[in-house]
């Protein structure tokens, strides 16, 4: 039977897709990006092995939360590292009529991943960076690949949240904002842009777990900056 | 019956019996709207919040008492009149000649009245203290017959917070029919009732009933008079929507100068008010700023109602609270909704006025209310902080659809019936008694059957089940004759004349027992059953702590091992306590509710099998303890929702807290998810929600400089409280509850 590891289960989430959603945040990571919030997510070693019925059980206590536009969100972590165990669960989900959701980088485009975005119903697709040098300096993962993912995204004609997390210093600039409207202009299938500031709730994490933060130096962005970059949004979109 | 005041009106059985519920049916407008139709604070309303604020600064300056009039036992007739801003108090009347000025009640005890005024600096006059030395009062009575093992019970903290020594409130008088009917045809109603009871056979019971309705007629007489003292003639109906909530509001104050409740509930009144004000505004007559000004006028005066308590009953019920609790909206009987724009008026007063724990706002949520009413409520909730949730569609196939809820949770039926209060049992404490087999370590008391303690190296689930039921079907007998001896003396020595005036005199009576601790020992008993727990002895062999070794299922993740339990358990108390028989034939009924007694509950019992240390506040109502939720808010939520209503007809409370940022990112969003979450919880059966949506560090700013935190309210446990007015510790309590958070 397959089994899927999970890191933790956000029974009430509200930040990640539409609606009262359940989250669920898988274990394991192939990136490296220096504003991750959950290292404790990176290592597949980690984490609880769960059986699909076993998830669906908890979901399905959920659903009367779910109200008219909420479901099921799978997080991490990286979700596409388990896509064959999530197709499986997210089978199950549409059999019962539950919106799902899958919030990645995108790094791979397997078939395997394919056919897990078959049975997705939008994607929430982090959008780091808008040039190849950084994206590859702070995620440790090509920008072409990204690109890839959000071409087929596109081809596919599946519903696309584009994510960009803006990090004071790294991406905040006009120029980024621009580039992601562009993006969306050519990517149809991209519904909604969600620029989200730069946090360091994770700090204590990251201590606790002796690793070090490599923005443990960076501010996050006043309200302020963050007034001034979503006004810039609005106004290039 | 006919009367003038009455044109309009569609017809009814309510013209031919008191019957309000009838009236509402026949006449109330659904409005199925959005709120922009509401205005703003008149002129009237500003000018007495100006004078009122400074009150409560004022007050609040003074240790929070402004002043107590220590000469004059509180009766209808017994102050003057007093009044606050005679230009703009658009609703009149006053507990004593002066705004919050306190009264005696010494009817309840004379000790405690004699404490709570020398805490705050006066002392009770010789003129009262002589007069009672002629008088029996409650607390006399009930402490001529309490048995030893009924104080050893009180005194050890085993039941605590019972009203043997102040009112016992908790009764829902039907102030609306003063309005309705007019003070002379209830006195007529109550006459013919007491005629019929004659021509019966007059025993015990009978001749009783017929005092009390001597008495209820008397003071529905003195109600009369004390409208007159301000002006008013209530002997007759009220003619428009300002007379109906100035009418409504006599007979409510008359309540508090005679009684000093614990919880002193208004009732189901804003669509009631309603009909008057859509007559009004048809006939040309009043505005909407008018009829907003009016629902503010109100509310004014409800949050100047005080009672005089002693520091010990402030350490049970924080915050100085009334419970002055207003039920809105729900839904009828034939499917209407019973929301009308009133409800909104109503809820639209804490915004005008401000946020503020009094009246207790309680919305009755229906799935099927109207979608723009529960976002209205959700919108609400998120700028206050000040409203609860009870769900009607468990409550009105119980209830009917016109009851209101006393106190926090307690559903009852307007003027059909009345509650016997009956405070609360700490069943954490009751499982250390058991454990230690009838000795409680805390207090070194000896109480209930004698065994040996339990000092098995490893506790065994079934021998401490098999032991703990015993203990259990003991102190359900206990409580049961406890609570008899109380409810017996209270209505020998300090009856609810204005209010039962105000009922049916046929009164259905519900006899409420309450339990503490349910999540503290539905987690202990989880760990004698699913992990390792090793008993720590003192010297003398008794249990005093206790090693638990591995994890165990906790309450609050929805998980069935553990929540069987806390849902086994209720059913259990329920039944057991059924086995013995109430005073007047009381229907039994139970809830799982704290108030902040969860503090003093807490202070009073030792170290628990589930990890919490002696003197550790326990979780309120139903809540499970705190951040020992896993699994985030729903599956939290799910946990409470499994403990059936029909085990606990009183209530089941939970108090939900969570941050702005874990609801949702754009204020639509939060009201919708807001929603979501109130139709997913009670589509559950779940009973009670208080919803608090802010973050720790508020309650941490607050903690620090109060005086910049006036007026931040927040929901406890059935109630809300200004924050700053709790004691210190159970601010800690609050702070150090689980914030559901964004992960």
């Amino acid at each position: 039977m397959n089994t899927i590891k999970l890191h933790s289960f956000q029974s009430l989430g509200t930040v990640d897709g539409p609606g009262v959603r359940a989250v669920l945040f898988l274990q394991g990571c192939s990136l490296s990006c220096v504003c991750c919030h959950n290292p404790d997510t990176w290592n597949m070693a980690d984490g609880e092995e769960i059986t699909i019925p076993a998830l669906m059980h908890k979901i399905r206590r959920c659903r009367p939360y779910f109200g008219k536009n909420g479901g099921v969100t799978a997080s991490g972590g990286e979700p596409l590292l388990q896509a064959q165990a999530l197709t499986e669960l997210f089978k199950s989900l549409k059999q019962e009529g539950i919106h799902t959701a899958l919030d990645t980088s995108g790094c791979v485009l397997t078939p395997t991943v394919k056919e897990l975005l078959r049975y997705t119903d939008l994607v929430l697709l982090d959008y780091k960076y808008t040039n190849d040098i950084d994206y590859l300096k702070y995620t440790g993962m090509e920008k072409a690949a990204v690109d890839r993912f959000l071409s087929y995204l596109n081809a596919e004609t599946k519903e696309t949240w584009l994510r960009h997390v803006y990090i004071p210093g790294l991406n905040d600039n006009e120029e980024s904002i621009a580039r992601l409207c562009e993006i969306k202009k050519a990517n149809p299938c991209v519904s909604h842009i969600e620029l989200l500031p730069f946090r360091k709730l994770c700090l204590e994490k990251y201590h606790a777990m002796g690793l070090h933060f490599p923005l443990e130096n960076t501010p996050e962005p006043s309200l302020q900056e963050i007034a001034s970059l979503k006004e810039k949004f609005t106004e290039l979109s | 019956m006919n009367f003038t005041e009455w044109k309009g009106f569609t017809e009814g059985t309510w013209q031919t019996e008191i019957n309000v519920r009838d009236f509402i049916q026949q006449n109330a407008t659904p409005y199925t709207g959005d709120e922009s139709f509401l205005a703003p604070a008149g002129e009237h309303t500003k000018a007495m919040m100006e004078k009122v604020q400074a009150l409560f600064k004022e007050e609040q300056e003074k240790g929070g008492v402004l002043d107590i009039d220590t000469e004059t036992v509180s009766s209808l007739c017994n102050f003057a009149p007093g009044y606050v801003d005679k230009e703009h108090e658009l609703i009149v009347g006053l507990q004593t000649d002066a705004p919050l000025k306190r009264a005696v009640h010494p009817f309840g005890g004379i000790r405690m009245v004699r404490d709570a005024c020398k805490a705050y600096g006066y002392e009770l006059s010789s003129k009262v203290e002589e007069q009672f030395t002629y008088r029996t009062t409650h607390n006399d009575g009930v402490f001529r017959v309490y048995s030893d093992e009924m104080r050893a019970a009180r005194h050890c903290a085993l039941l605590t917070g019972l009203p043997d020594a102040y009112g016992r409130g908790r009764i829902i008088g039907d102030y609306r029919r003063v309005a309705l009917y007019g003070v002379d045809k209830l006195i007529e109603f109550k006459k013919k009732d007491k005629i019929k009871i004659a021509k019966g056979n007059m025993n015990t019971e009978t001749i009783r009933l017929s005092e009390e309705l001597y008495q209820q007629i008397t003071f529905l007489g003195e109600l009369k008079k004390m409208a007159k003292s301000y002006g008013y003639d209530i002997s007759r109906p009220a003619a428009n929507a300002h007379e109906a909530i100035q009418w409504t509001y006599f007979a409510y104050l008359a309540a508090n100068k005679e009684q000093n409740g614990a919880a002193m509930s208004l009732g189901r009144t804003s669509t009631f008010f309603d009909i008057y004000v859509e007559r009004d505004l048809k006939n040309g007559t009043l505005t909407e700023e008018g009829a907003q000004e009016l629902f503010d006028g109100l509310v004014i005066k409800l949050r100047m109602i005080r009672h005089l308590r002693t520091p010990e009953y402030n350490e049970l019920f924080g915050g100085d609270p009334m419970w002055i609790t207003e039920a809105v909206g729900g839904m009828a009987e034939n499917h209407n909704t019973l929301v009308t724009k009133s409800s909104f008026r109503m809820l639209h007063t804490l915004r005008n006025l401000g946020p503020a724990p009094e009246p207790n706002l309680t919305v009755l949520w229906s799935r099927h209310l109207p979608d723009t009413f529960k976002k209205f409520c959700a919108k609400i909730s998120i700028e206050t902080d000040a409203i609860q949730y009870e769900n009607d569609d468990l409550m009105r196939p119980a209830y009917g659809d016109d009851y209101a809820i006393a106190c926090c949770v307690s559903a009852m039926r307007v003027g059909k019936q009345m509650q016997f209060f009956g405070a609360r049992t700490n069943l954490a404490k009751l499982l250390l008694i058991a454990l230690n087999g009838g000795y409680d370590q805390t207090f070194g008391t000896r109480i209930g059957p004698q065994m040996t303690p339990m000092t098995d190296d490893i506790l065994d689930y079934t021998r401490v089940m098999e032991r703990f039921n015993i203990y259990l079907s003991w102190l359900c007998h206990l409580y049961v004759n406890t609570m008899n001896c109380i409810h017996y003396m209270h209505d020998k020595y300090i009856y609810e004349k204005t209010q039962m005036a105000l009922h049916d005199t046929e009164v259905q009576r519900l006899m409420a027992f309450g339990i503490a601790g349910l999540s503290v020992i539905a987690d202990s008993l989880s760990a004698i059953r699913y992990a390792k727990v090793h008993p720590i002895l003192d010297e003398q062999g008794i249990i005093c702590d206790f090693e638990t070794v591995g994890d165990f299922p906790k309450f609050g993740n929805d998980d069935n091992r553990v929540d069987d339990i806390a849902q086994n358990l209720v059913h259990q108390v329920y039944t057991e306590l059924k086995k013995t028989p109430t005073y007047r034939n009381a229907r039994h009924t139970l809830s799982v509710l704290t108030i902040t007694s969860n503090v003093v509950y807490g202070k009073k019992t030792g170290s628990t099998p589930d990890g919490r240390k002696a003197g550790e506040p326990f979780a309120p109502g139903a809540n499970p303890m705190h951040n020992r939720e896993q699994n985030g808010a729903i599956a939290s939520l799910n946990s409470v929702s499994k403990i059936l209503y029909g085990d606990a007809r009183d209530g089941i409370s939970n108090t939900f807290s969570i941050v702005p940022d874990a609801l949702g990112k754009t204020e639509q969003d939060r009201e919708n998810n807001l929603v979501s979450v109130l139709d997913g919880y009670f589509g559950n059966y779940a009973h009670h929600l208080n919803v608090n949506v802010l973050n720790r560090e508020t309650l941490l700013k607050a903690y620090e400089n109060p005086e910049e935190y006036p007026n931040l309210t927040i929901r406890v446990s059935g109630y809300a409280v200004n924050f700053c007015k709790l004691s210190r510790e159970q601010q800690r309590e609050v702070i150090s509850r689980t914030f559901h958070g964004a992960l």
